[in-house]
C-alpha cells in the first residue's frame, strides 16, 4: 500500500518510492539521506501533532508534514 | 605553509577535532550548525607547522545553506594541501554520502573515523582496514574527545600532502556513467580544475554549476532525451543521490557489524528523549526547565522559602538597624545570602561581587576624600560608579549562559525546536529561532550571537531584530522602578502586574513585527525544518568551562573598553557646560548634556515625556539617550538627579522607585506617559554592545535599516501608548489606521507573489 510520509501513524515504518517537492527542498532531503528505497520508521510526533521525528539510516532526522508529504513511501506490512 | 581542512557533517566532532588539533578553545555544542564560519588554527607537530581550518559542518557539497558554499568554494578555490573528513562511525551511512562527494575532487583525503569509542560501547564495530581498501583513501580511527589517534592521523594526512590525488567517483557504475565521463573529458580540454567533482554537479543541473558552464548544460540536455529510467525517469538530480547512498549501503554493510541488529530497542538516549518530547508532558516540562533556569539566575526568593515558611528578615533578626545599617561585618555578609528570603545563587554572586565592588568605590573615595571634588567626582561617579554598574550583571549573565549551555550541550535544546517548531512557523519562523528569543530576556548579546544556527538568512534578521523587545536583565530596573512610582502616585495596584505586563508587551511587539516583517519586506517562504535530532549526551565539562571563561574575558574586555569611555563622556557631559567650566552636582541644569537633552526634548512630545514636562523634563530624554550606552544608565540617570535635586528620599521604598517618585514629582509627568517610557526604553535601540553584536552577525545592508526598524517601532509602540492612555477613544483611531495597513499590506501581497529565485537575501527593503 503506497501513502506519503506524513499520513504515517506512530510506529509505522516502509521504503520510500519517490521523493517530490521544490528543488532545493527536495535536494535537502537527498542529502540527508531520504532517497528512494531508504527505509524509514515514524518514530513519533512533536506535541502539537507537527513536525515529525523518523529514524532514517540510523539517525534521528526531524522535518515538517508539509516537508513529509513530498514523500511517497510503501508501507511494511 | 601547508593547509589542511576540517571537512565533514555537522555535529560530527570536527571542532573538538580542531581544539585538539590546535590548541584552539573554539565553542563546542551538541546543536548541528555551531560552527558557521570557517576558523583557523596551527598544528605543530608534523615535521613543519600546519595550518587548520575548521570548515561549517555540511551534509553534502551540493549549495543549500550558507555554510555549504562556504565549505565548497573552500575547498574548491582555496585548494588545501589535504582535506580531513571526519566520519561519526556511529552515523556511518548519511556521514560517508559527503564522503562520495569529497572524493570527487582532486585533492589529497583522509578519513578521521570519529566517537570510535562510542561505537565500541555500543557493542558494534567497524572493520577500519575494510573502509580503507574499499575507499581507496587512508582512514584513521580516532577519538576526538579524549584525544586518541590524533598524531596518526595527522601523519598520514602530512604523508597524504605530499603527493597529488586524482578524483574518484562511486558513480562509475551507475545509469550516467556515461554522460559524467564524457562531461569530464570536455571540462579537462577546458583545463578545469577538478573535472570529475563539476561533471558530476553538472548531470546534476547544479545552480552553481549551470552558472558557471552554461555551454556544457547542452550536453546534459542532449543525454537526458535520449534517457530512460524506470523508476526516475530523467530525474539525474535523484539518480545520483540514489546511485551513491546505494553504493554506500551495498558496500558498507559488510564492514559494519552491528550486535544488535533488532530494531526498535530503546537505547538510554531514547528513553530520556521519551519523557522530554512526550506528547503531553513535553511541553510542561520544558516551559518547568525554563522556569528552573530564570528561577536560579534571577530570583530573590529561592524555592519561594520566604514567603512559604515566612521568614524573618534582617532586621528583624537585629542584624540590621532600622536605618539600613548592618550592626557588623557579618550581617553584612549575611546580607549576600539571605533578607528574608534565601536568595537564588545567580543573586548571591551579584552580591558577593557588589559587595567587592562597594568596597573597592569606598576605597577609592576614602583615599580621594582630600582632593578636589571634581578628581573624586570623576574617578568614583564618572569612572567606577559606571563600569562597576556594569559590571555587577556579570555573575546573572555567565550564570544564564552556563544553563543554556548545558541545554545545548546535552541535544535537549534540539528539542526544544522540535516541540516549538509548530508554534514559530505562525509567525513565519521555525522553531529553531526559538532558542536566541528565550536568550533575549537574560542578555541581547549572546543571543544575537546565537542566531547564527538558523540556516535561513531572512529568519536570521528577523529574530535578531526582535531579540532586544525580549526584555534583558539591564532593563528590568527600568520596570520595577517605575512601576514602584506608579503604584505609588496611583496610591493603589499592584507592581508586578505592571513588570508583568511589559514583558508581555514586548513579547507581543516581537511577534507582531516579525509578522509584519515576513509580509512586507521580508516575505518568501517560511523555512523549511528539517534537521538532525543529535543524541544525547552528557555535558563536557572542559568544553563548557572553555565556553565560560572565553565569555568572561569578552565581558571584562569590553567592560573595560566602550563601557569605561562613555561612562566618562556622560560624566564630563553632564559636569562641564559649553564654557568648559566645571559645574557641581546642583547645577546640572547648565551642563552640556541638559542643553542636548532639552534640544532634543521636543522629539518626545508625542511619547508624553517632551516638551510637555516642567523644567526638569530633559531628564527623561537624557535617560533615554544614557540608555543606549547601557540600559542600567536609565534609573542611574534618575538617581544622579534625584539626588542633585535634593528631594527626600522616602523610607521603605526600594532603591531605584524613591528616585523615579521624585522624577514625577519634579516633572510633572503622568501615568500614561511614564508607560509609555517604559516602552519607549525597552523597544527602542539596544546598548551599544547589543548593537556592535546586531552589526556584527547580521548579513550585509541590514544594520542602518535594523536601527531604523528599532526607532520607528519603538516610538509607534511607545506614542500609541501614550495617546491611547491620556485619551481612550483615540483607540478606534489607531485601530482603523491598523487596519487599513494590514488591508493594504494584503492587497498588495496578492498582486505581487513572492518569486521563489530570490532567495539570497538581496531583496531591496
Amino acid at each position: 500500500m503506497k501513502k506519503t510520509l506524513d499520513e504515517f501513524n506512530i510506529g509505522e515504518a516502509g521504503k520510500i518510492v519517490s521523493v517530490s517537492g521544490e528543488g532545493r527542498l527536495r535536494r535537502r532531503l537527498f542529502d540527508m539521506g531520504v532517497t528512494p528505497g531508504a527505509e524509514v520508521l515514524l518514530r513519533k510526533k512533536a506535541p502539537l501533532g507537527d513536525p515529525l521525528e523518523v529514524t532514517i539510516r540510523g539517525y534521528e532526522l526531524t522535518l515538517r508534514k508539509t516537508e513529509a508529504a513530498c514523500v511517497t513511501m510503501e508501507v511494511e506490512k | 605553509m601547508k593547509k589542511f581542512a576540517l571537512a565533514g557533517n555537522p555535529n560530527c566532532g570536527k571542532t573538538t577535532l580542531f581544539n585538539a588539533l590546535t590548541g584552539s578553545t573554539a565553542y563546542v555544542g551538541n546543536w548541528p550548525g555551531v560552527t558557521v564560519d570557517k576558523r583557523e588554527g596551527t598544528y605543530k607537530r608534523c615535521p613543519e607547522p600546519v595550518s587548520v581550518v575548521d570548515l561549517p559542518g555540511i551534509y553534502s557539497l551540493s549549495p543549500y545553506t550558507p555554510e555549504e558554499v562556504i565549505s565548497r568554494n573552500f575547498i574548491l578555490d582555496e585548494r588545501p594541501d589535504c582535506v580531513i573528513n571526519i566520519v561519526d562511525a556511529t552515523n556511518l551511512e548519511r556521514n560517508l554520502y559527503l564522503t562520495t562527494q569529497l572524493m570527487e575532487i582532486d585533492v589529497p583525503l583522509v578519513i578521521a573515523l570519529n566517537m570510535m569509542d562510542a561505537v565500541e560501547k555500543n557493542g558494534d564495530a567497524i572493520d577500519a582496514k575494510a573502509l580503507e581498501k574499499k575507499m581507496g583513501v587512508p582512514v584513521v580511527e580516532i577519538s576526538a574527545l579524549k584525544g586518541k589517534g590524533i598524531a596518526e592521523l595527522m601523519d598520514r594526512a602530512y604523508r597524504a600532502s605530499e603527493k597529488a590525488r586524482r578524483g574518484e567517483t562511486v558513480l562509475r557504475d551507475s545509469p550516467l556513467a556515461h554522460l559524467i565521463r564524457d562531461v569530464t573529458i570536455a571540462l579537462e580540454g577546458q583545463k578545469v580544475s577538478a573535472p570529475l567533482f563539476h561533471a558530476v554537479k553538472l548531470s546534476e543541473t547544479d545552480e552553481i554549476e549551470v552558472k558557471m558552464h552554461p555551454e556544457l548544460v547542452r550536453m546534459v540536455e542532449e543525454f537526458k532525451a535520449t534517457f530512460s529510467d524506470d523508476t526516475f525517469g530523467t530525474d539525474f538530480e535523484a539518480i545520483v543521490a540514489d546511485a551513491r547512498y546505494r553504493y554506500i549501503s551495498q558496500n558498507f554493510s559488510s564492514v559494519l557489524t552491528k550486535k544488535d541488529a533488532e530494531r526498535g530497542k530503546l537505547t538510554k538516549s531514547d528513553r530520556i528523549d521519551r519523557v522530554l518530547t512526550h506528547r503531553i508532558w513535553g511541553i510542561p516540562i520544558f516551559l518547568v526547565i525554563l522556569f528552573a533556569v530564570f528561577h536560579l539566575t534571577f530570583s530573590e526568593d529561592f524555592l519561594y522559602l520566604g514567603a512559604i515558611f515566612r521568614l524573618p528578615s534582617l532586621e528583624e533578626l537585629g542584624l540590621m538597624t532600622a536605618d539600613g545599617e548592618y550592626i557588623n561585618f557579618g550581617a553584612q555578609f549575611a546580607a549576600v545570602f539571605y533578607d528574608g528570603a534565601v536568595y537564588s545563587p545567580g543573586v548571591m554572586l551579584t552580591n558577593l561581587l557588589s559587595l567587592a565592588l562597594d568596597s573597592v568605590s569606598a576605597l577609592a573615595a576614602g583615599w580621594l576624600s582630600s582632593s578636589p571634588a571634581w578628581v573624586s567626582g570623576f574617578l568614583v561617579d564618572g569612572c567606577l560608579g559606571g563600569l562597576f554598574a556594569v559590571l555587577g550583571f556579570l555573575p546573572q549573565i555567565l550564570l544564564l549562559f552556563l544553563f543554556f549551555s548545558v541545554l545545548e550541550d546535552t541535544g535537549y535544546m534540539a528539542r526544544v525546536a522540535f516541540i516549538l517548531d509548530r508554534i514559530f512557523r505562525k509567525f513565519g519562523l521555525s522553531g529553531r529561532a526559538f532558542m536566541p528569543m528565550i536568550m533575549g530576556f537574560g542578555c541581547s548579546l549572546p543571543a544575537m550571537i546565537n542566531t547564527r544556527t538558523l540556516a535561513d538568512e531572512k529568519e536570521r534578521t528577523a529574530t535578531i531584530r526582535v531579540i532586544p523587545f525580549f526584555s534583558c536583565g539591564a532593563k528590568l530596573p527600568i520596570l520595577t522602578a517605575i512601576a514602584g512610582a506608579i503604584i505609588y502616585q496611583l496610591g493603589a495596584g499592584n507592581a508586578d502586574v505592571i513588570t508583568y505586563s511589559m514583558y508581555l508587551l514586548g513579547m507581543a511587539t516581537a511577534i507582531v513585527t516579525v509578522i509584519l516583517m515576513r509580509s512586507t519586506t521580508m516575505r518568501g517562504d517560511v523555512p523549511p525544518f528539517i534537521m538532525e535530532l543529535p543524541a544525547y549526551h552528557l555535558p563536557q565539562f572542559r568544553g563548557l568551562m572553555i565556553h565560560l571563561w572565553d565569555k568572561l574575558k569578552h565581558f571584562v574586555k569590553k567592560a573595560f573598553t566602550i563601557i569605561l569611555v562613555s561612562t566618562i563622556l556622560v560624566w564630563f557631559l553632564s559636569h562641564f557646560n559649553w564654557a568648559w567650566g566645571y559645574l557641581d552636582d546642583e547645577q546640572m541644569n547648565e551642563s552640556i548634556l541638559a542643553s542636548v537633552g532639552m534640544l532634543l526634548q521636543p522629539l518626545f512630545t508625542p511619547l508624553g515625556f517632551g516638551s510637555q514636562l516642567t523644567q526638569y523634563g530633559w531628564i527623561f530624554a537624557v535617560a533615554a539617550i544614557n540608555g543606549l550606552i547601557a540600559k542600567e544608565n536609565v534609573v542611574s540617570t534618575f538617581g544622579t538627579i534625584a539626588a542633585c535635586l535634593g528631594f527626600a528620599l522616602m523610607d521603605g521604598m526600594d532603591e531605584g522607585v524613591a528616585e523615579a517618585v521624585s522624577m514625577m514629582q519634579a516633572t510633572g509627568i503622568t501615568v500614561p506617559a511614564l508607560i509609555a517610557f517604559i516602552a519607549f526604553n525597552m523597544t527602542t535601540i539596544p546598548c551599544f554592545a547589543a548593537v556592535a553584536t546586531a552589526k556584527a552577525e547580521l548579513p550585509k545592508g541590514k544594520f542602518k535599516w535594523t536601527l531604523l526598524f528599532w526607532l520607528v517601532t519603538s516610538y509607534i509602540v511607545a506614542s500609541m501608548i501614550y495617546v491611547i492612555g491620556s485619551w481612550w477613544w483615540t483607540a478606534f483611531l489607531y485601530a482603523a489606521a491598523f487596519a487599513v495597513a494590514i488591508a493594504l499590506i494584503v492587497l498588495w501581497n496578492k498582486r505581487r507573489p513572492v518569486s521563489h529565485k530570490v532567495n539570497r537575501g538581496e531583496e531591496a527593503e
